[in-house]
């Protein structure tokens, strides 16, 4: 089969630079392993926050953002999306003082958190528990259901002529481009890689290995409770995110899980569990009288700092990659789509990438001196 | 050796019966206050019904039962009280919780999952109303409580247990409103079922008992819905509305199989009981080593067959760790395996889990009842498999994590794909098996 643009993985960015390609015109080829949605993209914390991004990730968090506002006009439906804010919380002095940074690094932007104090938390916020100190909520931010985000993306790009094909776990790639999948070869001019963790194999394959890990995000929900907190929550360091949905369930997680993606299997893992449910507690001390019904994880790929690959390839004219973002992609697949479109049909893009160069690992001193890097777990 | 045997019904009795006589001290665990599992549970202590009122016809065997397990507490490390919520894909270890505060991570060498079954039901209009219980619930009720769900009780479903759960309430002085059985009597004629004469005759024995008693029975019929406002006031069926203030309803058992599903294990479906069950060879062996199952969690077989199983499988577990185990005992139990077997073939044939019941459900009927969800969404979410399902839906996805609505709604979804319902797959287990306090940590 031929096409003008193969893409490899139906993650939220393969499914949205899918629908995006084939708005352009262009024939477009998405080979799935699994269902889309499956890993990475389905699985997550539903997070659609610009709240605490590094500065390279900003420019196209924003335009997420934007893009998430119109979500029903693109996709038909906004997969539950509600701006609901994102309260960033300290739980000392020194987290306080690093939400004033960010605050101030995001005001270059045009992003104008909302600093709340010691007495205005206690305020305004009863719930919280004595060790929570102060917090920053950018109102704009929210979430949405990840189990509904990248299926609507690969229905409306199907919708729009692209070809997503399921059950297509590719087997080879040759340069030029053909891809071997389900004894079917599929050849085109460009390549996206938006494999998740499997973006590192085939980054390698064209002789641009990076230092990609599984990232299994250990994910827990607890039964309904009447809802007393609308805003989405996290902390500074990250090692615990919540939220309650408007059923009154309580989805929050901290620590890694474990996988093997060469199954793929992934599961959470009982002790970074216990961790996290004593964090919740400590932020929300009524939690200490719920229940958790459910625990879950998925795989992500994750990198040294945290930021993903995304942008054209150093070796090979036409391979363009977007994968291993680390834990926080989903609010950005829609964004990064699009992006990536650009990227083929316009040969550059609005949105600077400088960040995400798959170059910057064998320049060590780059990364060394970031100060803005998410601790990765 | 570290063996752990998590459940101590039939089979995990008779399990560690053998550890134990094998000179081993095995954790064990087990999620209620007492041994004997759901089918011979005990009363609370000082409750004086004897087992002649509890268990009828399997007085004694429940009597010989309880006895063996009160003996072999003290030769074990006994965990009453205890849920084991996980067991790790990777690792040799369970995550207990014990009276829902005690957590533990316990290491094992070998394990044996006896961890039994549950009802199997199809959703009704109405059977979220207060006075529906499992047919499993209803018996439970009468056995640890010397209650009745209501005072005129109508049963509903198939199986023996439909039949057993109407006689003993009878017995105990509750007016029985009707039987109803999805089944009709011509499908219920199966020669194999004479390969356990006895249990055989206790069934005729209770069909008639009932009957004579001018019980009315409907063999084929079809419910409809249950009816009333904040309270049952009538099960409809086809063609009639029997009066009633509490329905049990229920099709037959399903595994409790999370923790083998937690364990890695490869399930498939068992055609002729219509469950997914988890891959296990004659003795109870799986394909992870040190993990065995036995009883009903294996795959529905009855507590005759779950007390041979459990020897069984604990037999497999010491050869496969270099205890000697007599080949004769071994063949023996091989040998009574085979024959139920073939009794239990015929006994599902005669009781056959009604689809289409399941699969013509009306959209309005609330299929998932944690989450409230009807049938018409998830066939509106057109989803390809189960868990696509769930993730469209939120099916499953409530407390009981789709023990209760899987096997309907997948029938629901095959039909509305027009695939056999195992092509639809069955929901994925995620830990804990059951809730556990956010305050464990």
């Amino acid at each position: 089969m031929k096409a003008d643009v193969l893409i490899l993985g139906g993650g939220g960015a393969g499914c949205s630079a899918a629908l995006h390609l084939a708005q352009r015109g262009l024939r477009v080829v998405l080979l799935e392993r699994g269902l889309v949605g499956s890993q990475a993209s389905g699985v997550n914390h539903g997070g659609v926050r610009q709240q605490g991004r590094h500065p390279a990730e900003l420019p196209i968090a924003i335009r997420a953002r934007r893009m998430w506002a119109q979500m029903a006009a693109l996709i038909g439906t906004d997969a539950e999306f509600e701006a609901t804010g994102h309260l960033k919380l300290a739980r000392n002095e020194a987290e306080e003082a690093e939400l004033l940074r960010w605050n101030a690094m995001a005001a270059e932007y045009g992003l104008h958190p909302r600093m709340i104090g010691r007495n205005a938390i206690r305020a305004d916020y009863a719930y919280f528990s004595d060790k929570v100190v102060a917090g920053s909520l950018l109102e704009e931010d929210g979430s949405a259901n990840p189990r509904l985000l990248a299926p609507a993306l690969a229905a409306a790009a199907r919708a729009a002529g692209a070809i997503l094909l399921e059950g297509h776990a590719v087997t080879g790639i040759a340069p030029g481009f053909v891809v071997e999948a389900k004894g079917q070869s599929f050849t085109a001019p460009v390549l996206l890689n938006t494999g998740g963790f499997w973006g590192g194999q085939v980054a390698a394959q064209f002789g641009e290995p990076v230092p990609i890990t599984a990232l299994n995000p250990n994910m827990m929900v607890t039964e309904p409770l009447p809802v007393f907190c609308t805003h989405n929550l996290g902390v500074v360091g990250g090692d615990i995110y919540l939220r309650q949905i408007s059923r009154g369930n309580i989805i929050f997680g901290g620590g890694r899980g474990e996988s093997d993606p060469a199954v793929p299997v992934s599961r959470p893992l009982p002790v970074p569990s216990f961790n996290a449910m004593q964090r919740a507690i400590e932020i929300l001390p009524q939690l200490a009288g719920a229940m958790v019904i459910r625990s879950w994880t998925g795989i992500d790929g994750g990198m040294p700092d945290a930021l993903p690959v995304m942008g054209p390839s150093r070796t090979t004219p036409g391979l363009f990659h977007a994968f291993g973002f680390s834990g926080h992609g989903f609010m950005l697949g829609p964004a990064v789509g699009a992006v990536l479109a650009e990227l083929v049909v316009d040969g550059h893009s609005e949105t600077p990438l400088e960040g995400f160069d798959i170059g910057r690992f064998a320049r060590q001193d780059a990364l060394a001196d970031d100060t803005w890097k998410t601790r990765l777990e | 050796m570290k063996v752990a045997v998590v459940g101590a019904g039939p089979a995990g009795v008779r399990a560690v019966e053998r550890l134990v006589r094998a000179g081993l001290r095995p954790m064990w665990f087990e999620e209620g206050p007492a041994s004997g599992g759901r089918i011979y549970q005990r009363p609370p202590t000082g409750f004086s019904r004897d087992h002649r009122a509890l268990y009828g016809f399997e007085a004694r065997r429940a009597r010989a039962l309880h006895d063996v397990a009160d003996r072999l507490r003290f030769a074990c490390d006994w965990r009453p009280e205890t849920l084991v919520w996980n067991i790790r894909r990777t690792e040799p270890v369970l995550d207990t919780l014990t009276r829902g505060t005690d957590r533990r991570s316990e290491t094992f060498d070998a394990v044996l999952l006896c961890t039994g079954a549950m009802d199997r039901v199809i959703p009704v209009p109405g059977w979220t109303l207060p006075g529906v219980t499992t047919m499993g619930g209803a018996q439970v009720a009468l056995k640890t409580q010397g209650v009745a769900i209501g005072s005129r009780v109508a049963f509903v479903g198939t199986g023996p247990l439909l039949w057993l759960v109407a006689f003993q309430y009878a017995k105990a002085g509750a007016e029985v409103a009707a039987v109803v059985d999805t089944t009709p009597f011509a499908t219920k004629l199966r020669p194999g079922l004479l390969w356990n004469l006895a249990t055989f005759l206790k069934g005729l024995y209770y069909v008639g008992w009932l009957r004579a008693r001018g019980v009315p029975v409907f063999e084929g019929a079809m419910p409809r819905a249950i009816e009333g406002d904040g309270a049952v006031r009538a099960l409809r069926i086809e063609g009639h509305t029997i009066a009633c203030d509490a329905v049990a309803m229920g099709w037959g058992l399903k595994p409790e199989a999370q923790l083998a599903d937690l364990a890695g294990l490869p399930f498939r479906f068992d055609a002729v009981q219509h469950n997914w069950v988890p891959g296990q060879d004659a003795a109870g062996r799986t394909a992870r080593p040190g993990v065995y199952l036995a009883g009903d969690g294996g795959g529905i077989a009855g507590a005759e067959v779950a007390e041979l199983a459990g020897a069984r499988a604990a037999l497999a577990l010491l050869a496969d760790h270099g205890v000697f185990v007599d080949p004769l005992e071994t063949s023996v139990l091989d040998r009574q395996l085979w024959r139920q077997a073939q009794f239990r073939g015929a006994l599902e044939a005669a009781f056959p889990f009604p689809a289409h019941l399941a699969a013509e459900m009306e959209d309005a009927t609330i299929l998932c009842r944690c989450e409230s969800i009807t049938a018409g969404a998830l066939r509106a979410a057109a989803a390809p498999e189960m868990n696509r399902g769930k993730a469209f839906t939120r099916i499953g996805m409530g407390r009981c994590q789709g023990r209760v609505c899987g096997p309907a709604a997948a029938e629901v979804l095959a039909a509305s794909l027009g695939c056999a319902v195992q092509d639809v797959g069955r929901l994925r287990g995620q830990a804990p098996v059951k809730p556990i306090p956010v305050a464990l940590a």
